[in-house]
């Protein structure tokens, strides 16, 4: 809380106010089976899904979190979080018609002004449910579907059914069980055969509850020879509390489809954000991770892209910015079943002001994955003594002709290069800050221009006064 | 006062050690001073006490630019001054483009945002002048450059930023021929009644292609000897064993500038 404290002061986290919205739907905190009884009322879901929900919620009980791991059980107290705030009945698809008290945070937060930037679509999510949904008629013509999680469950029932929880079921981890069982808002989008969505998706998410918990669930099916470009942003208030997002985003890339995953993630530093992502790459199909963890208390985070089809290509870039009191746990898996696959994993992260950087990745090749190619490279940058980076790389390699390289590299602000900047006239901020905004540049350059530079700010805000 | 580089009974320690033991030493606007010396006499020392580079410390002495004691300024300020070093080892900043660097550089020095249309044509220009390919300006600042880029670029840096007084480290180490050409074309192009240069070198070779109004022999953090360019011509046939040997019968200096 201090380092945001900190900010709020200076003004620096922008997103951190708190504005009273009243609650249409709000349940008593704690895990409870009646939670998920209510949710399912409200949401007048079929019986599947309760009996989905409930057995997910034993299972979250159940379940052990993983021994590497750390502090997760005795850090967060699961019975005094409330698991279900709704502010809105149904998502509005004009923005005119969206509650004006939730149309002022998201003036404030710049959200308007993003719709009229011509995305393909936009969705807006406070608390646990999607308060605008929109998407271009040009797209829908085409049948390009872009709806709350919600929405695709009542109006896409076959579809969804037919991939829901497939990439990632409750069993998976204690988190996504507890996802599972408490799942609301999020995305279902589904790009039909052939069509490539150039303009991208856009979501954002805000948490403005206290002691809440967010379980968006996002459900992407790419079809053959389609493209989809889906970005995603996240902020939340300051509290004195903590707050959980624990989200779960499922993807298909089906036959020589592509699609490309934007997270700009900037949680206030009360947040712990514990997300399962994964895709599934069917033949020649190309999925790409472009995950920028800049803000929470703790991420624990691992995009995943599992080969599944012959050629598939597996991409993971990935940028974690830990300043104080942060532990950004980021990284990357790539796990191939199928031959002739490739995949690479680009990982920068930068710790600051006491903040942690780690990286945890994965590199599976199973038997029958022959002739696959991997190349991981893990950079880190640490700006004081202070600060931490750890690497914790595994490598599991079973497929015959594998070829696996892995690179990682620690480096400091130097002296020598702050000394060659400042002989140029340049001042030691902007010294410091350029040198790590070149440490980032080739992930940083990936992104969408507005999100480029909104990254850079961000950095050069946490980063102020990090080199003494 | 305003058209002099003063160099003042300058004494610097690397770690407590004694390197620079009172240089003096006056550079004026449109002279070309050349410093000459064996190794570990002192002379990259000077250069980067110059600039300010923390790991060097003054212990006494003052240097005086246009008047103003440089020493109670910051590496950032001096340069914006007016003060130009050109790295012996320039050093690499992955990430960080040629042409953006340039820009705040250029910015820096002037004090305001310079004309991205001027600024861009008098980049072409000097390019052209030292034989840099215009790709140069896409790359990284002196990443993956082989020596002869990153001395050139030093060079660029400096006709870019138009300093009054410049130092330059052992600009020809490391040179082959034919980039010491062009790298002497630059510094010629350069010299003028508006600009004071010392040129630290080891060998004579460098000062054929520019001439120096006066040389000066650093020995044991001293200059030992003063005189025009004949002296570098002298140094050249007799080596520095006979300076050092004038300057400090018993002990010849050892060890690393």
């Amino acid at each position: 809380m201090t380092a945001t404290g900190e900010q709020i002061l200076r003004g620096q986290y922008k997103e951190g106010f708190h504005d009273d919205i009243k609650a249409v739907h709000k349940v008593p905190k704690g895990l409870k089976h009646e939670v998920v009884d209510y949710m399912c009322d409200v949401k007048a879901e079929p019986d599947w899904m309760r009996a989905f929900r409930h057995r997910s919620l034993d299972l979250f009980t159940r379940q052990e979190l993983p021994a590497w791991l750390p502090g997760l059980r005795d850090e967060i107290d699961y019975n005094d979080i409330t698991y279900y705030i709704s502010p809105v009945d149904k998502p509005a698809n004009r923005w005119e018609d969206v509650p004006e008290e939730i149309r002022r945070t998201y003036d404030k937060l710049g959200i308007a002004k993003e719709e009229q930037k011509l995305l393909g679509g936009l969705g807006a999510q406070i608390d646990s449910e999607m308060a605008y949904h929109n998407i271009q008629e040009s797209l829908t013509k085409q049948g390009v579907v872009f709806l709350s999680c919600d929405d695709g469950l009542k109006q896409y029932p076959e579809i969804f059914r037919e991939h829901f929880a497939k990439v990632i079921p409750p069993e998976d981890n204690k988190f996504a069980a507890l996802n599972s069982a408490f799942w609301s808002g999020g995305s279902f989008v589904y790009i039909p055969k052939g069509v490539k969505c150039d303009i991208p998706l856009s979501v954002y998410f805000r948490i403005n509850a206290e002691q809440f918990g967010q379980f968006e669930r996002t459900l992407i099916i790419v079809e053959d020879d389609a493209f989809c470009h889906y970005v995603e942003g996240c902020s939340a208030p300051i509290y004195t509390t903590n707050s959980l997002h624990a989200a779960v985003v499922e993807i298909f890339v089906k036959k020589h489809a592509r699609c490309r995953y934007t997270t700009i993630q900037n949680w206030s530093t009360d947040v712990y954000n514990l997300v399962t992502k994964r895709s599934f790459v069917d033949s020649r199909g190309v999925m790409e991770w472009v995950d920028g963890n800049l803000g929470s208390k703790r991420t624990v985070k691992y995009p995943s892209c599992y080969m599944i089809g012959e050629g598939a290509h597996g991409e993971i870039l990935s940028l974690a910015s830990a300043d104080k009191g942060m532990w950004q746990d980021a990284g990357a898996k790539l796990v191939f079943y199928a031959p002739n696959c490739t995949g690479r994993i680009n990982s920068k992260s930068i710790s600051g002001h006491g903040g942690r950087a780690s990286y945890r990745g994965l590199v599976q090749v199973n038997p029958q994955a022959e002739n696959c190619r991997v190349q991981v490279n893990c950079d880190a940058l640490i700006l004081d003594e202070r600060s931490r980076t750890d690497t914790y790389p595994t490598m599991e390699v079973d497929g015959d002709l594998a070829t696996v390289e892995h690179e990682a590299s620690v480096s400091n602000v130097s002296e020598e290069q702050l000394f060659y900047l400042m002989s140029r006239g340049v001042k030691k901020e902007d010294a410091v800050s350029m040198i790590v905004n070149g440490f980032i540049e080739p992930i940083v350059k990936e992104l969408p221009m507005e999100f480029a530079v909104e990254i850079n700010r961000l950095i050069n805000l946490q980063m102020e006064g990090s080199v003494g | 006062m305003a058209d002099t580089f003063e160099i003042q009974e300058l004494h610097v320690n690397i770690d407590d050690k004694p390197i620079l033991k009172g240089v003096n030493l006056v550079v004026r606007k449109g002279e070309v001073h050349a410093l000459m010396g064996p190794n570990g006499s002192g002379k990259s020392t000077l250069a980067n006490a110059i600039m300010g580079h923390p790991k060097y410390t003054v212990t006494s002495g003052r240097i005086l630019m246009a008047g103003e004691n440089i020493l109670e300024m910051d590496t950032d300020e001096r340069a914006r001054k007016g003060l130009f070093l050109a790295f012996q080892y320039p050093c690499e900043v992955p990430g960080v483009r040629m042409s953006n660097f340039l820009r705040l550089a250029c910015n820096a020095r002037a004090g305001h945002d310079l004309d991205v249309m001027e600024f861009y044509s008098k980049l072409e220009e000097k390019m052209k002048l030292l034989d840099i390919d215009e790709k140069f300006m896409k790359r990284y600042l002196n990443e993956g450059f082989s020596g002869g880029e990153k001395k050139r670029n030093e060079i660029l840096q400096m006709m870019m930023l138009e300093p009054k007084f410049a130092v330059m480290d052992e600009t020809d180490s490391g040179l082959d021929i034919d980039a010491l050409k062009v790298v002497s074309r630059g510094v010629n192009e350069l010299r003028g009644p508006d600009l004071g240069i010392l040129i630290i070198t080891h060998y004579e070779r460098i000062l054929r292609y520019i001439n120096p109004d006066f040389v000066h022999i650093l020995v044991d953090g001293k200059i030992v000897k003063s005189g025009g360019p004949d002296l570098a011509a002298h140094l050249e046939e007799h080596g520095y064993d006979w300076i050092t040997k004038e300057a400090d019968p018993v002990e010849p200096t050892r060890g690393k500038s």
